[in-house]
């Protein structure tokens, strides 16, 4: 571009200045941009580190006791010290949480999908993907308030638990109804992107379209939708304001899946700000922001994993 | 269907009868009549766009599978009409269909040669095994695979892989086996090797070929027909149609005159 003017002006200063301009400014401008990104994660993950092994070098408890030891009584004070830290019935609470509100959404989720691709791929690019993306938007706290308002009183009102309508099961059905368009859309994009060849070669052999899409769509999609599985399951993990608004937060594992309980992220989001800074509970809690980390990055790598595998497999 | 169809000829396989097809407005295919016979390789040819493959798809109904497409005319698949009293299913389970890119399922070798059977209900493992044999045996790709039945059918070469989908389609068993363009994507050697497959073939299968290659056409076919604007412009046993075409438009194309 600078090559018209190079013409009518000699000097060698302005062309590299001009050649600065349209190459190098956009290029180290994006490469600066990038770099911030990942010294941000990087900066994340060690302010984490640093904080959260606070526990075990300043405190001197053990990873063991934090991870299964139920008794969590920390003291509150950067003078003392010697609590309990043990973390087991918030792990225990994310975890059972999670797990059911994956069980419940899976089946929901896949079928969905295949109802938005392959059965109904009009209306399902038209109304339901619209629809569902509607869902992605609506902020957390809406979904607790209706969890709070309709599904506690309901859950209460059906099964009559001791101490109300507040449980593991009402927290799982939030986070379920949460998930549900991350992976619904993720599986759905994994189904879109199946080769046509082999739906071809299928129906040409005089398959139904249900063996169509039982046998062959389905098992090449499954790597993608294993992809939404796990990113549905880091988001479940992750969400600290509509669960803690309707799992009762009660530090005891629950009894049943009508009991209530606590999870990490209601307990960082309710504890952090009243605890002192660089006390022993403020220290535990921050472990705890350290554990949800280590857990969101173990299914990125996990999804990496399985993706990396079936590009092997098939290479 | 009829008795009028019903005839003593138990050679023909197909009968086409005034077909006509339309994508929305346009007319693909213009009243077509054409036999084809059992046990015969039927080649048809012709320049790109000329209907020959969307004829190929009516004969198994795969042009169901497209949006806005309208039939009329009659095709019989041994006297019976395929559009107004077969299954779609059924009709594809005995005329089965091989295309231009070889489309294995991302399966293993075995799966994908299994996958017939296992649609049709065979689920004994010896009587699979036998079938999974029989059938690469058939498309002779049997040597190649055997050591690897059970690896991922995307590590073939492309003509292997083209040799598997045949297979693939041999394990079902069926009466016809359309072919569009099964060579185009491949290297010569791999071409020869399923064009000497096709003439094997054609002892227990009828076979009807699109091809844009008039030598595959030439080698391997014992009827053409040669497709024009979607018109059915000559039809002929091969020998005559390449050495004394009846018509001016078939003579300058198979001369290379245009297309």
């Amino acid at each position: 571009m600078s090559t018209h003017k190079t013409g009518t002006l000699p000097s060698a200063k302005q062309s590299a200045f001009q050649k600065f301009k349209n190459e190098y400014f956009w290029r180290y401008l994006i490469i600066t941009c990038g770099l911030f990104i990942i010294l941000l994660t990087l900066g994340i993950g060690f302010f984490l580190v640093v904080k959260g092994s606070g526990t075990f070098t300043e405190f001197h408890h053990s990873v063991w006791e934090f991870l299964f030891s139920s008794d969590w009584s920390p003291m509150d004070s950067t003078t003392e010290s010697g609590g309990g830290v043990g973390a087991a019935i918030y792990i225990f609470g994310s975890i059972s949480t999670c797990t059911l509100a994956l069980l419940f959404v899976a089946p929901f989720s896949i079928t969905s999908a295949i109802l938005m691709t392959e059965i109904a791929p009009n209306s399902g690019t038209k109304i339901f993907q619209p629809a569902i993306e509607i869902f992605v938007g609506i902020p957390s706290v809406v979904y607790g308030w209706i969890g709070l308002t309709v599904l506690v009183p309901f859950i209460k009102h059906l099964f009559h638990p001791k101490m109300g309508g507040y449980s593991v099961l009402a927290a799982s059905i939030v986070l379920a109804v949460m998930i549900f368009p991350t992976i619904t859309t993720v599986a759905a994009d994994a189904i879109r992107s199946v080769s046509s060849d082999y739906r071809k070669a299928a129906y040409g052999m005089g398959s139904t379209r249900w063996q169509v899409i039982y046998k062959v769509i389905i098992p090449a999609a499954t790597p993608g939708i294993l992809t939404g599985v796990i990113l549905g399951l880091a988001r479940a993990f992750g969400e600290a304001l509509a669960v803690a608004m309707v799992i009762g937060k009660t530090r005891a594992f629950p009894a049943n899946i009508l009991s209530p309980t606590n999870n990490l992220t209601a307990a960082i989001a309710s504890d952090m700000g009243n605890s002192a800074t660089g006390g022993e509970q403020n220290m535990a809690l921050w472990t705890m922001a350290l554990l949800l980390f280590i857990i969101s990055i173990f299914f990125i790598f996990l999804i990496h994993i399985i993706s990396g595998k079936e590009k092997k497999k098939h290479a | 269907m009829t008795d009028i169809h019903a005839k003593e000829q138990t050679n023909i396989k197909f009968t086409v009868e005034s077909l006509n097809l339309f994508y929305g407005d346009f007319q693909a295919l213009n009243d077509i009549n054409l036999t084809i016979e059992k046990n015969e390789i039927t080649a048809l040819i012709g320049p790109s766009g000329c209907g020959k493959s969307t004829f190929l798809k009516t004969l198994n109904r795969m042009n169901d599978l497209e949006p806005n497409v309208t039939i009329n005319g009659n095709i019989y698949l041994d006297s019976v009409d395929v559009n107004k009293d077969m299954d779609a299913i059924e009709l594809r389970k005995r005329v089965s269909m091989v295309f231009q890119q070889p489309n294995p399922f991302p399966k293993s070798v075995y799966d994908n040669v299994a996958y017939g059977p296992r649609i049709n209900g065979i689920r004994k493992k010896t009587q699979l095994d036998e079938i999974v044999e029989r059938s690469l045996k058939q498309a002779a790709i049997w040597d190649e695979v055997k050591d690897r039945l059970h690896k991922s059918a995307l590590g073939l070469s492309g003509g292997q892989q083209q040799r598997l989908c045949i297979a693939r389609t041999l394990a079902l068993e069926p009466e016809v086996i359309l072919m569009d363009e099964p060579t185009s994507a491949l290297d010569p050697i791999s071409t020869m090797k399923i064009e000497d497959l096709a003439s094997e073939l054609k002892k227990n299968y009828t076979i009807v070929i699109v091809t844009h290659n008039m030598q595959q056409a030439s080698r391997i076919s014992d009827k053409t027909a040669f497709f024009l604007l979607g018109n059915l412009v000559e039809f002929d046993t091969t020998i005559t149609l390449f050495s004394q075409p009846s018509d001016k438009r078939t003579e300058e194309y198979i001369t290379g005159r245009f297309g």
